[in-house]
């Protein structure tokens, strides 16, 4: 079920806050967040975000496409390397 | 023959199931164009006059987004998924069930037929 519209997009208030700060000062850099529950607001537009797999950070580059979209969505957390032996290793290094 | 929006609509059918041939009409949306048309559902699709024929024609391709247009649509949000690489798109990219369904067992609509495992022996039948 989706978030109820009354409340509005969830966005971590903090990073938001960063991002807007670095708006106004024309800024680019690129931002560390755990948050990967915040939805991707028009302001993260042309930023990049660092988002938190549970092992390391994801660059991810913001475009409008994904506007509405929640951060953590861009930032796999499992890594399939494929069953079997020899023909799995190949195909997980062309991944 | 009657012919909607590109497809040829089944002659002996009620004209209601008739009008689901058309991809992206099913029961609901028949009712509703026919309820909005004033025909009766339970005629029979080579029964109906060519007025009602154009009448029909007129309200789906004026209201709703069938068959051709309403593919591609469908495909391109499935690109658009796959192009901002988010995990959606991934599962689309490699065919697997995208809304969380366990791929353990089942997933074949997605996944297709099974694919035979190289060396893999069959259990033996008791």
């Amino acid at each position: 079920m989706p978030r109820s519209v009354k409340k509005g997009p969830y966005i971590e208030t903090k990073l938001l806050e960063r991002v807007v700060e670095m708006n106004s000062r024309n800024e680019r850099k690129v931002i560390k967040t755990w948050s990967r529950r915040s939805t991707i607001s028009p302001e993260f537009v042309g930023h990049t975000v660092a988002v938190h797999n549970g092992n390391k950070f994801i660059p991810v580059y913001v475009t409008e496409n994904m506007v509405g979209h929640k951060l953590g969505e861009f930032a796999p957390t499992r890594l399939f390397r494929g069953h079997g032996g020899k023909l799995a290793d190949k195909r997980s290094k062309v991944r | 023959m009657a012919r909607i929006a590109g497809v040829d609509l089944p002659r002996g059918k009620r004209i209601e199931v008739a009008l689901t041939h058309i991809y992206g009409i099913g029961r609901t949306r028949a009712g509703k164009i026919l309820e909005s048309c004033g025909v009766d559902p339970s005629r029979r699709a080579q029964d109906l006059t060519d007025e009602e024929i154009n009448l029909l024609r007129r309200e789906i391709e004026g209201a709703f987004k069938v068959e051709g247009a309403l593919r591609t649509e469908v495909s391109m949000n499935i690109k658009r998924l796959m192009d901002i690489g988010c995990y959606r798109g991934l599962r689309h990219r490699r065919g697997l069930p995208v809304r969380g369904q366990r791929t353990h067992t089942n997933a074949r609509t997605h996944k297709g037929s099974r694919r035979p495992i190289a060396g893999k022996k069959k259990a033996p039948k008791k």
